[in-house]
């Protein structure tokens, strides 16, 4: 005897496309918008003026060393000719790693004040990083058609989980007598959020943005292959196409972006640390 | 020994009047309050009071911990209130009970005559940042912010200013003597600087009490005497009121106007220093206090002879006042080569303190003699 879960599922899927044709429609034109103005964004300067624009504002945001390392990184981008590509891939990453954190953060907060929503979170986490992501692309395509937006979903699945279980050990992990503080001064619940537990749970948060932010440029290529174009779509033709020296370029131009990205965000992060 | 119980009598009554006469300045006013942590912690207080049940039945019995049982105290305006105990005796937990760190499972919390435990979020917010400071063990300072800024987070989480707390800030920082550290960080500083960080915290929002948590603990013996110094006469200077947790009696001794013992939860005895070594409420007090040196704890009027069971003629002897400590008594004897001097109180012989008694004094003989 075999249980067919697909059976179960497939009517699901059809049945909500036929219903709620509409409201995906318009999600996924709202996510088509905020990625085609950034991309537009990044595109409508030159190169060059691009990365002298990113190099000047991280020299500011994060420093001399990040500065140094961001110009390089983009500058290789660029040289590989990969730069429209780079610059998708980049829009791409961006929005969902800004929605995976907007899902994760108040969640891994919730979960590290309520022990039961902890135990609740725990297999659905440990299911999204583990299903392969080709499992949930096919209804997500069936509902959203390929394209960005699939990619961009498979993308959120699987940073949101290492995001919030460092949310979580982040702010287990504030000092109980800081958190006492904020009570025996007459501290609001919102304030010593943001002025005591927040600060002091920075360093884990930003392992965890560094993990969302790598994993997420981990799905890159899966985007490439159901359409959502980017450096995943030159790893995926140079695959097809077995020019083992396009898929080079692209995987480490790949590699330029995350470092970026990462560097970028950190060393901003930390910039009121290294005032000191 | 009769007429030394005289004069302590009279001493207790002038203190009833006082009291009496300013019940307004009872700042915290704790009453009969109970802390027991567990789900069945109402049977668990009722098994205690009916049955007499111990803190280890009750962890047998019904799976709670007794953190205070039954705890009555008052701390009165511009005294500092010593708690004094041993690890596990209920003394941290005691003093969450009185700004509602802890909620209490029974009894009434005053503070300014306001039950605490009656108030809603938003006025226990403010009583706690107007009315009670608090200085912890750890310290707790925020380790991003500078040492003025640490200052001035009290008033900064009250929305003031930035230029108006920074000023209130600076000058709590002057009375501890950190003036020139403001620009840096805590981990800059050394433990008892920290500590100094920490009470310019609670002085910056100027509240009438501070609840100080085992504040010195962790210090060297030589930065504890001489923070312990500080903050007594600070305290006294700026009119505050204080409650103090130890686990040191000597500490309790040299800051406490008052102090209380407890033991598994229970507030054993409550009284002034000398009360306290004097007359130990029970075994476990008299041991505690075997060790303290009573030279400047025990005085004239415990340890002399009443002036009525005098064989000897008082005239010729040095003079002092029922209030004069045995080290001062013993300064007088070695100076004047006298055998014996006479205790005057307002002019008139009270009773002659002989050599012997002051011996006996600083043995602790006189105590048992007296009780």
């Amino acid at each position: 005897m075999t249980f067919n879960p697909g059976a179960v599922l497939a009517p699901v899927v059809d049945w909500l496309n036929a219903n709620f044709h509409p409201f995906f429609a318009l999600v996924t034109q709202l996510i088509e918008a905020v990625l085609g103005a950034l991309e537009a964004a990044f595109l409508t300067l030159p190169p060059a003026g691009l990365i002298a624009l990113v190099v000047a504002l991280a020299f500011f945001a994060a420093g001399l060393r990040v500065a140094i390392l961001v110009g390089c990184c983009l500058g290789f981008c660029w040289l590989m000719g990969l730069w429209q590509a780079s610059m998708q891939t980049i829009a791409l990453v961006l929005v969902a790693v800004l929605i995976a954190v907007a899902i994760a953060f108040p969640l891994g907060i919730l979960a590290a004040r309520r022990p039961r929503v902890e135990a609740a979170l725990r297999p659905i986490l440990d299911v999204m990083q583990t299903v392969p992501p080709w499992v949930y692309l096919i209804p997500a395509v069936m509902i959203f058609s390929l394209g960005r937006v699939p990619a961009i979903i498979a993308t959120i699945v699987y940073g949101i989980p290492p995001m919030l279980r460092l949310t979580t050990l982040a702010f287990r992990g504030v000092p109980a007598d800081l958190k006492e503080l904020g009570q025996a001064i007459g501290a609001k619940p919102r304030t010593i959020l943001w002025k005591i537990e927040f600060p002091a749970a920075k360093p884990t948060l930003l392992v965890g943005l560094n993990q969302c932010i790598l994993l997420s440029l981990a799905m890159v290529v899966l985007a490439g292959l159901v359409g959502a174009g980017g450096l995943g779509a030159e790893v995926t033709r140079g695959l097809t196409r077995m020019e083992m020296g396009l898929g080079l370029r692209a995987g480490l131009a790949i590699v330029a972006v995350a470092l970026l990205m990462d560097r970028l965000s950190r060393g901003a992060l930390q910039r009121e640390r290294r005032k000191r | 020994m009769r007429a030394a119980r005289q004069w302590h009598d009279k001493s207790r009554d002038r203190e009833m009047e006082m009291t009496q006469a300013d019940t307004s300045d009872v700042l915290i006013d704790c009453r009969s309050v109970w802390k027991v942590f567990g789900d069945r912690n109402a049977e668990a207080i009722r098994a205690i009071t009916e049955r007499g049940l111990t803190k280890k039945d009750i962890l047998q019995e019904y799976n709670c911990v007794v953190g205070v049982s039954d705890a009555t105290l008052q701390v009165r305006r511009g005294e500092i209130f010593c708690i004094m105990g041993l690890s596990g005796s209920g003394k941290s937990t005691l003093i969450r009970l009185l700004n509602r760190l802890i909620e209490p499972s029974l009894g009434q919390v005053l503070v300014k005559g306001r039950d605490i435990a009656a108030m809603d979020a938003a006025t226990l917010r403010e009583t706690r940042a107007h009315h009670i400071g608090m200085v912890f063990q750890s310290v707790a300072l925020l380790p991003q912010r500078t040492v003025l800024e640490n200052a001035a987070f009290g008033l900064e989480v009250q929305g003031v200013p930035k230029d108006e707390r920074n000023r209130a800030a600076e000058a709590a920082l002057a009375k501890v003597g950190l003036s020139d550290w403001k620009a840096r960080y805590p981990s800059e500083l050394s433990g008892g600087m920290q500590q100094r960080v920490g009470l310019a915290r609670a002085l910056t929002s100027d509240p009438e009490i501070i609840l100080m948590d085992e504040p010195f603990s962790a210090l060297d013996p030589l930065i504890r005497r001489q923070l312990q110094d500080e903050f007594r006469q600070l305290t006294k200077d700026l009119g505050k009121s204080a409650v103090f947790i130890t686990h040191d009696l000597d500490e309790a001794i040299r800051i406490g106007d008052r102090i209380a013992i407890m033991k598994d939860g229970v507030i054993i005895q409550t009284g002034t220093a000398e009360e306290i070594v004097m007359n130990p409420a029970d075994q476990y007090v008299a041991d505690f206090v075997a060790g303290i040196s009573r030279l400047h704890l025990v005085k004239a009027h415990s340890v002399m002879i009443p002036a009525a069971e005098w064989q000897g003629t008082a005239e010729g002897l040095p003079r002092c006042s029922p209030e004069a400590d045995i080290d001062t008594l013993i300064g007088q004897i070695t100076e004047t080569g006298s055998d014996a001097i006479a205790v005057e109180d307002a002019g008139k012989l009270v009773g002659i303190v002989t050599i012997r008694n002051l011996l006996q004094g600083v043995r602790g003989d006189a105590v048992a003699a007296a009780a």
